[in-house]
């Protein structure tokens, strides 16, 4: 009787511990290597902005002020404190979304960053839609025709994609499609004729115009984004062919597909539902370290293209010597990337169920 | 021909009766598998026409031409004097080519240079050692390896400075974290061999058994790597100079050739385009070659 109730007892704090408190550990677990490495991230930063030549006091009083004055902006600027200290309140800074002020365009870097961040995020989700809906299909086609003609294609194709540079890209495809074909329209994000005729919403120019009803501002940026899209879209169209390719081609060498075939199940259902179905924790990964590597992309292809984003913003800024603004980006940057990793970390257990009950 | 015979007889002897020819007959082996594989040959076809471009450059073209200015001669399509056109400050763009090649074997070989060691450095002790010397420096390369590449080099290079010199440090910088945890990775493996422990009963010193027994094993997947990220690498550097970040002008960088092409793209097109199918080769070239590499080394592990 006893003996029961006690196995019972386990049976539930079993249960309880799947279900409850090893989902929490790993959750907390993720959120503690998230933290660690954003302070990796800003001791970087921090270190960058100390080591930069210019000298952020001269650069505010000028080098013909003198010792007092000299003195009084280094100290309220917080340098004369020690380096913890300063790195303590920088820190804190980051944390409250203070980047400073930036030279460039004096305002708070933030609202600069806010600003420009839609178009990058509307440039780099079309091109990742472009990445995954046609990479996944041939990475999937290239590992069930190994060897053939369809393979080598298909990984010659991929190949060329992540050799080649993506601004020299952007430069060709400009001369073709828009210089001399004229399918396209050119650089920038619209028509300067539709400057200011939505409201911005969400600050993605083909998403408010539709929300506005206004087709015609629609049309017009949608064929000013088509291109830089499609350009960074083939790169990573690239990258995500080759891994889904290396990922099928090791599902495909399991026993489980013989047996689902001798069982009588399609060949067709077996690849695109079975095997593919296996595969998507690990394309997961892929396709957010796609979408952090289209950030990186976006510095070249809006630098080809005109195209008013965090990467000019960040490239404007270099040249301006508008460290706060620079260094301000990268942290975006990176914030977004590591969120990334972190989404796919939590989302893991979710798609595949062999990681739901791990400890 | 009798001896090329023996010579291969030699090499693909199943017994080999030294070390000598054991090692010869694998690397001969591997050549045989690597050949076989078309695309790695024309790949190393063209990484060896690189090197050899770069260290024949002074023949095969004027050195003083790679910056001398015609502006009598500026903008010219491609002509029997001037192969690929002149730019927009009458120079040579052929030449500029040619000279380019030497600033991208060097940009890549300083940047193999730092990040070799520096991975071998850092991922060789914490194999070793385990525990919290192992916690520490991978948690200090995970955090590395969180960065987009190319955003970090440019913070880097925004704070130190345009310049070829920073641009290296700047990649190599970003570069290292994968090879740290390769040859973590390897020395994991082979820790608790027993060749190691016979060299710890032996009374090595624990540099001596990293430097002598762990790191001629991590090589080999360290340079293959290396190769495969040869042409990120030349990529990367190729970015940064057409953010005008890398060599400044007049050095005849092939990223920064782009970039002053630019303003000319729609009437003379091939200011811009040469120099760009000039990185878009290399790097084809490196990516070609490393996957050979791969492909060999995967079916001899198999």
């Amino acid at each position: 009787m006893s003996a029961t109730a006690s196995t019972g007892r386990t049976e539930i704090s079993a249960e309880w511990g799947r279900r409850v408190a090893a989902p929490i550990r790993r959750v907390a677990s993720v959120l503690g290597s998230v933290s660690l490495t954003f302070l990796g991230l800003t001791v970087v930063t921090f270190i960058i902005g100390r080591v930069i030549p210019i000298d952020p006091v001269l650069a505010i009083v000028g080098d013909k002020a003198s010792r007092e004055v000299y003195d009084r902006v280094r100290e309220q600027l917080g340098l004369n404190k020690p380096l913890l200290v300063q790195y303590w309140d920088y820190l804190m800074r980051v944390l409250h979304g203070n980047f400073g002020t930036s030279v460039m365009t004096s305002r708070p870097v933030l609202t600069d960053l806010l600003s420009v961040f839609p178009a990058t995020v509307e440039l780099s989700i079309l091109a990742l839609i472009i990445g995954v809906a046609g990479g996944i299909p041939l990475g999937v086609v290239a590992a069930t025709h190994r060897g053939r003609w369809q393979d080598q294609a298909i990984r010659f194709g991929s190949l060329l994609g992540y050799s080649m540079p993506v601004f020299w890209l952007g430069l060709v495809g400009l001369l073709a499609f828009y210089a001399k074909l004229g399918w396209v329209n050119g650089p920038g994000r619209i028509d300067v004729a539709f400057d200011d005729m939505v409201t911005p919403v969400t600050g993605m120019v083909t998403i408010d115009s539709l929300i506005a009803g206004e087709y015609e501002v629609f049309w017009n940026a949608l064929s000013h984004l088509v291109l830089p899209a499609s350009i960074l879209g083939y790169i990573s169209l690239a990258y995500v062919a080759r891994m889904t390719r290396s990922f099928m081609l090791g599902q495909l060498r399991q026993e489980y597909v013989l047996a689902t075939l001798a069982k009588g199940l399609s060949p067709w259902r077996v690849v695109w539902v079975h095997a593919l179905g296996n595969v998507w924790v690990q394309l997961l990964t892929v396709i957010a370290l796609t979408f952090g590597s289209l950030l990186e992309g976006a510095v070249l292809t809006e630098t080809v293209f005109a195209w008013p984003g965090l990467g000019m913003y960040m490239k404007n800024s270099l040249f301006a010597a508008d460290l706060n603004a620079v260094l301000g980006g990268t942290v975006v940057i990176g914030i977004v990337y590591i969120g990334l990793n972190m989404l796919t970390d939590l989302l893991y257990p979710l798609v595949d169920p062999r990681a739901r009950d791990q400890r | 021909m009798s001896e090329a015979i023996t010579l291969r007889a030699w090499l693909l002897d199943p017994a080999p009766a030294s070390r000598r020819q054991a090692r010869f007959g694998r690397w001969f082996r591997a050549w045989l598998a690597f050949r076989r594989n078309g695309l790695a040959v024309a790949g190393l076809a063209i990484v060896l026409l690189l090197v050899a471009v770069a260290v024949f450059a002074p023949l095969l073209a004027d050195r003083q031409a790679a910056t001398f200015q015609d502006l009598a001669q500026r903008l010219q399509p491609a002509s029997w004097a001037h192969p690929f056109g002149t730019d927009e400050l009458g120079r040579d763009i052929y030449t500029r080519i040619v000279f380019g090649a030497r600033i991208t074997l060097t940009i890549v070989g300083l940047v193999s240079l730092i990040v070799v060691p520096l991975g071998l450095g850092i991922g060789m002790p914490a194999g070793y050692f385990g525990g919290v010397i192992d916690k520490v420096l991978m948690r200090i390369t995970d955090i590395f390896l969180a960065f987009p590449r190319l955003i970090l080099a440019l913070a880097f290079a925004a704070a130190l400075g345009p310049g070829i010199e920073n641009a290296v440090i700047a990649i190599a910088l970003t570069a290292w974290p994968p090879y740290a945890r390769l040859a973590r990775a390897e020395t994991l493996t082979r820790r608790r061999a027993e060749f190691i422990e016979a060299a710890q009963l032996q009374g090595a010193s624990t540099a001596r058994i990293l430097g002598t027994q762990i790191l001629p094993l991590c090589l080999p997947s360290v340079i293959m790597r290396l190769t495969l990220d040869m042409a990120g690498i030349i990529l990367t550097a190729a970015g940064l100079g057409f953010l005008g970040l890398g060599a400044q002008p007049p050095a005849p960088e092939w990223g920064a050739m782009v970039s002053t092409g630019r303003g000319v793209l729609l009437d003379q097109w091939w200011v811009a385009t040469v120099p760009g199918l000039a990185i878009f080769i290399t790097s084809l070239g490196f990516n070609l070659l490393g996957d050979g590499l791969r492909d060999v080394s995967d079916s001899r592990s198999a």
